[in-house]
């Protein structure tokens, strides 16, 4: 595998936007093709060349293509955006879209991120080592598929929307979360090591919720069905078992309903 | 205004019989003339294809229910809005595209006029905004009544005339172009959460049956004399084993004649008869219908009717069929937006994936295929999508190529997933008809203009006729035999002419053209009856007043009034 | 001799009564009287005739005082800034008409703009869900004609709406609904005893921030499943009663307002109350209704949706695209993150509205204030524009909370040489034209 390291010169003044930073754009170009690749800053459409000094080399293809940012991206939005393979790894901050509609490969964030991170991600993995903000694997507005693959980590907190209208995948969230967590989910898995605050799994159809610390309110929705011991995320602890959304639809399997679950570790 | 004359092509024109034989077609002021001078800017089109432009017969592309399909579904456009390098504006959205897209499309597809085929009278002001704000393609609006107070109640008593009076009225408000008929009855039950499924459901309160209503409203359209026939969206869209209730549907314009001074023969049109021609009693066990609704309507002369071509793709249902969205929405649960009207109508809107895999979804693609290939008489089938209820109107030259090649359509029929179940629901894969490019010239130019009432000026390309002008980058000689280059050759024209200027060179936008909206000035006796029941329904009834109900003459700045006169009929 | 304009239509709330009569001078030039408006309408026309109204331009000075300047200069001055600002946000239009948001969306679409309205701080959070679910409604007069349930909830049109209960939703006698208000049962949930909750037959008291839980206790309810004893102080008893008689209906509706909108979780508190209704659709016929508030603010909501098929925060910056995310392209974030270089507001007073560290943020940028009169955001301006009041002094389109588009009336000429919103819009977009074929970007 090869790297290309972009090292930012200059802040922007507004905000960067750089769908084009992806192992896939990268792979088989030139440091002077990388260099050329056009961005947004407001209507300006700078070069990469203007914002970044670009080292290394790309491999031929994305699965062969690293790409490793460094400087302060705080204004940077996009990166690892719509990535179907290779590497990233950002050592900064960084604003909205970060890995958003990632469908591979795999994207690390060293530092916090903004909103709409990781949304619609259908596959690949993606870590956050800091923060995430509010929408985090959640659907664009209107869509009813929102993160549908993948394994996305999040290292400390989460914002409110998290993983709205999930269908699939896997996110762990090492702190806590804020209201709305998996609001619409239709599939999918949560992990929430820390605390919610309100709104856990509200209008959910299908798909499981994993919480390790507490929840503020518990929606009426959610009924108390027993215990279980299970092992999650390496952890192996007893969960009360809630089904619920009740006030939502559910489908119906060999004349069953399958309803969604919350566990609360005890 | 300058000269042209368009050398060499291949022109197709049912209006005057041509089949593809080379010939010189002359453009002076906006018309089609004998010949020009030597001034004339030549177009050579040696080795393409010569059609009048199209006309839309039937698609949803302005007013309300349209538009909040538009902005409820962000993410139709999220990837996909762009610019194109010249005069055009952005242009977004893919199942239902913003007013520009669908102005510039239009023109890029070879099309000229296009038909929206479902306006809430109440709303026609935001119709015309948006008809308004559409380039370069002439429009018109059907107002729709089969679900309207005044026209259940006249209906209920049989009173034609007062049915004509109160049409030509609302025609006169709303610029309206003729009698649109969705779900007679139905929507009004609607109102109450129910519906009707067959024609002689009553209609709660009103006491009156979609029979009724239908009949009364093809009546009042030929009382009336209006250019185009009733428009009929029938009862139970949609449901297998609803061919019966077509079929019944269709019987009630038998021995209606035809009074007009367009030339139109028919007296209904059936639209979008895919959605309505469904054998069996569930999915599971759900057949096409196509050959019992098609051999009722080639040997019945006096209907019209358009396909709605499956086009196999994420769109947006919208309708003015009410119940029929609420009951989709349970079906595939996405998200429901409904609308209920006033004393007039309601609308419906959910978003739907016709996914080749499910078997039911191929079957309607079949079905719709089926129609057109089972019409003996091009001049009385036009195609749609129904735009965008069975696929977004932008899809035309994928259906095309799968009407004119066996080849092409086989090859889609084989891939299924259930190929197999679509097989034996269907006829499909026995039928060996290809349409020809004579054949689609009526179905799409020749035939809905003269439906329309429009073929003094439309649909061919005769002398006197106005220059509107699609011309293919298609070799009649060589027809394309794969898919993609069918679909590309009729994607974007090599020229459009509309009125005489050229639009569209080719598939680039150049010029926007100078867009008409029609509407029909019917005329009929003083009628104080109808008058004072207009009066006392804004009253009472309606939340603006009667005052405030027209659209004003702003909204229709370029207008092209039809007149009729109805006012000696007895 | 003076003279009675009817039909006018009333420029102040989404309810857009059009039955009001406006006495006029017999030079055409000044408003005697005012029938039928409710005290907020009346006040509007009279504005019209207010002493000291601001009838040119007035630009900032170095020494922070205004001076009144030329249209002329003002709309150079305007295009420049619109030529040379990266991203600019053009926020408003809900005071001005269709036609000149058209205009608008021209210069916006040419310059790089962020043309945002009035949702962007009030049914914003509604249109979200819709987005999201859908939305079962009808026009104001089913609800006149059918509706036996009201429920209005977390909205006080007593006060925001004043005509809108007499009109639609509380009295009137309509074709199914002979009895008026005696065939109605009303509800009302509010976290406070509001002047609404008076006319009401029944008002439920929710714990503030607790709407989303009663909403899915309902929900929970309407499918027969057990609740715990109380939701949001509401006892289960009492939902279980209110669904039932919910599910009797003929024709129920709810109306919703800023109390669902702008409390916790806004769009899912809407997005909620949407499902329930949607669900109530199994028993019976349901709709749902936003109380839209500013006059034409629906409108550009429909503008903006047939131009670039999204309702508010439409970012058109890259000039080649038509993009839109609340939380990124919305005005108050966008303000707040400093993402735009320059402000250009129309026909509503954002400095009245917004939270003040955006407001701030926008003191520091260039900005033009276009508006009949001087509100709090003219006074943060560098450049105020005085236009025509759309609705009393020029005509235009504007739709009602339901959609229902209505051609609104001239009734008075504007003061001499004011321009309206569509003859300066169309002026600055002509001079933007000049600016980039003379080599602006």
């Amino acid at each position: 595998m090869n790297t290309v390291t972009l090292t930012l010169k200059k802040v922007p003044e507004l905000y960067l936007e750089c769908e084009q930073v992806t192992p896939d754009t990268f792979a088989g170009k030139t440091l002077d093709q990388i260099a050329g690749i056009t961005g947004y800053h407001g209507k300006e459409m700078p070069t990469m060349g203007e914002y970044f000094t670009i080292t290394g080399e790309s491999g031929a293809t994305a699965a062969e293509t690293k790409i490793v940012v460094n400087g302060d991206c705080t204004k940077i939005k996009y990166l690892g955006a719509k990535m179907t393979a290779g590497e990233m790894v950002i050592n900064s901050a960084c604003d909205m879209y970060t890995g958003a509609w990632m469908k591979g490969g795999k994207l690390t964030v060293n530092g916090d991120v903004h909103s709409f991170c990781g949304l619609a991600m259908a596959g690949g993995e993606f870590i956050i080592n800091g923060n995430a903000g509010n929408y985090l694997g959640a659907a664009y507005r209107g869509d009813w598929r929102g993160m549908s693959g993948g394994v996305l980590r999040v290292k400390g907190n989460a914002g409110s929307d998290v993983a709205t209208f999930m269908t699939g995948g896997e996110m762990i969230i090492g702190g806590d979360v804020d209201i709305h967590l998996g609001t619409h989910m239709e599939g999918g898995k949560i992990i929430l090591k820390g605390d919610a605050n309100r709104r856990i799994g509200g209008q959910l159809v299908k798909g499981e919720i994993y919480v390790f610390g507490t929840i503020n309110v518990m929606l009426p929705g959610y009924k108390p069905v027993g215990e279980v011991e299970l092992e999650v995320d390496g952890t192996k602890a007893k969960f009360v078992d809630y089904i619920g959304d009740l006030g939502e639809r559910h489908p119906k399997r060999k004349g069953e309903t399958v309803y969604g679950h919350l566990y609360m570790k005890k | 205004m300058s000269e042209y004359i368009i050398r060499n092509g291949h022109v197709f024109d049912p209006v005057q019989g041509i089949k593809g034989d080379k010939k010189d077609i002359a453009v002076n002021d906006g018309k089609i003339v004998d010949k020009v001078g030597s001034g004339a800017k030549v177009i050579d089109a040696k080795d393409k294809t010569v059609m009048a432009g199209a006309l839309e017969v039937h698609a949803h592309v302005a007013g309300p229910k349209v538009n909040a399909g538009r902005w409820y579904r962000p993410e139709d456009k999220h990837f996909d809005s762009h610019k194109k390098p010249g005069m055009t504006r952005i242009e977004g959205g893919k199942s239902i595209p913003t007013v520009f897209k669908t102005g510039y499309e239009y023109a890029r597809l070879g099309f000229t006029f296009a038909m929206e085929a479902a306006m809430p009278p109440l709303y026609a002001r935001h119709v015309h905004e948006e008809i308004h704000d559409t380039p370069i393609i002439d429009e018109a609006a059907l107002p729709v009544f089969g679900n309207n107070w005044f026209i259940l109640e006249y209906l209920k008593n049989q009173e034609i005339e007062n049915t004509a009076a109160y049409i030509a009225w609302v025609l006169r408000q709303t610029k309206g172009y003729g009698v649109k008929c969705v779900n007679p009855g139905g929507t009004e039950a609607w109102a109450w959460g129910l519906n009707c499924l067959t024609i002689h459901d009553p209609v709660p309160y009103f006491d009156i049956t979609p029979a009724e209503i239908i009949t009364g409203l093809i009546k009042a359209n030929e009382f009336l004399g209006l250019p185009h026939s009733m428009h009929l969206h029938q009862n139970d869209l949609g449901n297998p084993g609803n061919y019966k209730t077509t079929i019944d549907s269709l019987k009630l314009a038998e021995n209606i004649k035809a009074t007009n001074n367009f030339g139109r023969e028919q007296v209904l049109h059936s639209t979008h008869i895919q959605f309505h021609s469904y054998k069996g009693t569930n999915w599971g066990d759900f057949e096409s219908g196509a050959k019992e609704v098609m051999d009722y309507v080639n040997k019945q002369k006096n209907l019209t009717i358009d396909t709605g071509n499956v086009t196999l793709d994420e769109t947006t249902t919208m309708t003015a069929d009410g119940p029929f969205e609420h009951h989709l929405h349970g079906l595939n649960h996405l998200k429901w937006f409904n609308v209920d009207v006033e004393l007039e109508t309601a609308a419906g809107i959910v978003p739907f994936i016709y996914d080749p895999n499910n078997a039911v979804f191929a079957s309607q693609w079949a079905v719709g295929l089926e129609i057109a290939l089972y019409a003996k008489d091009p001049m009385r089938c036009f195609i749609t999508t129904d735009h965008p209820n069975a696929g977004p109107f932008t899809r035309y030259p994928r259906v095309y190529s799968w009407l004119m090649s066996k080849k092409v359509r086989d090859e889609r029929l084989n891939s299924f997933k259930k190929a197999d179940k679509v097989i034996s629901a269907t006829t499909l894969q026995e039928i060996d008809r290809e349409i020809t490019l004579y054949e689609l010239a009526a179905m799409t130019r020749a035939g809905p203009a003269k439906c329309l009432g429009l073929s003094k000026d439309y649909g061919g390309l005769k002398v006197g006729m106005n220059a509107d002008i699609a011309i293919y980058n298609i070799n009649p000689d060589k027809f394309p035999s794969d898919g993609p280059s069918i679909e590309k050759a009729f994607a974007n024209v090599a020229y459009l002419f509309k009125d005489g200027k050229i639009c569209v060179e080719e598939g680039k936008v150049v010029d926007m053209g100078h867009k008409q909206t029609f509407w029909v000035d019917a005329k009929v006796k003083e009628n104080k009856q109808v008058m004072h029941d207009v009066r006392e329904k804004f009253l009472r009834y309606y939340s603006v007043n009667e005052a405030n109900y027209p659209v004003p003459e702003s909204y229709a700045p370029h207008q092209h009034i039809i007149s009729v006169d109805a006012s000696g009929v007895r | 001799m003076p003279k009675e304009v009817t039909d006018v239509i009333c420029p102040f709330c989404g309810t857009l009564c059009d039955d009001i009569v406006i006495t006029v001078s017999d030079d055409n030039k000044t408003i005697l009287g005012v029938k039928n408006a409710c005290a907020i309408g009346a006040e509007k026309f009279n504005h019209q005739r207010e002493p000291g109204r601001v009838t040119r331009p007035r630009m900032r000075q170095a020494d922070g005082t205004f001076k009144e300047v030329s249209y002329d200069e003002a709309i150079d001055w305007t295009a420049k800034m619109l030529v040379k600002s990266r991203k600019t946000l053009m926020y408003g239009w809900a005071s001005t008409s269709c036609q000149a948001m058209s205009i608008g969306h021209e210069i916006a679409e040419k310059t790089g703009a962020i043309v945002d309205n009035c949702a962007t701080v009030c049914h914003g959070s509604s249109l979200i869900a819709i987005e999201d679910v859908g939305v079962p409604s009808c026009t104001l007069g089913e609800v006149k004609n059918r509706a036996d349930r009201v429920i209005f909830w977390g909205c006080n049109p007593a006060h925001a709406h004043p005509r809108h209960m007499s009109r639609y939703s509380i009295f009137p006698r309509g074709f199914f609904t002979v009895k008026g208000h005696k065939g109605r049962k009303i509800y009302c949930v509010d976290c406070r005893y509001t002047d609404t909750a008076k006319c009401a037959d029944e008002f439920i008291q929710v714990q503030q921030g607790f709407d989303y839980e009663l909403l899915n206790a309902f929900r929970t309810a309407a499918r027969g499943e057990a609740l715990p004893d109380t939701v949001g102080g509401v006892p289960r008893e009492k939902i279980y009663e209110i669904v039932e008689d919910l599910k009797q209906a003929r024709f129920g509706v709810i109306f919703f307002g800023m109390g669902l909108t702008h409390s916790m979780g806004r769009n899912h508190n809407i997005d909620i109350a949407i499902n329930l209704t949607r669900d109530m659709n199994d028993y019976t016929k349901f709709a749902i209704m936003a109380m839209r508030g500013h006059w034409n603010v629906t409108g550009s909501g429909q503008v903006l949706g047939w131009q670039y098929g999204f309702p508010y925060a439409v970012d058109l910056s890259r000039r080649d695209q038509a993009r839109h995310q609340t939380g990124e392209t919305t005005s108050v974030d966008l303000l707040n993150r400093s993402e735009v270089e320059a402000c250009f507001y129309i026909a509503t007073d954002p400095g009245a509205h917004f939270p003040v560290d955006a407001m701030i943020s926008s003191s520091r940028k260039p900005t033009v204030t276009i508006d009949p009169h001087i509100n709090c955001t003219t006074e943060i301006s560098d450049l105020h524009i005085p236009v025509a009041l759309v609705g009393v002094e020029v005509g235009g389109c504007a739709y009602r909370m339901d959609n229902v588009p209505i051609e609104t009336r001239k009734v008075v000429e504007p003061p001499e040489g004011v321009l309206t919103d569509e003859e300066l819009l169309t002026k600055i977009s002509k001079r933007v034209d000049e600016l980039i074929a003379g080599g602006g970007t």
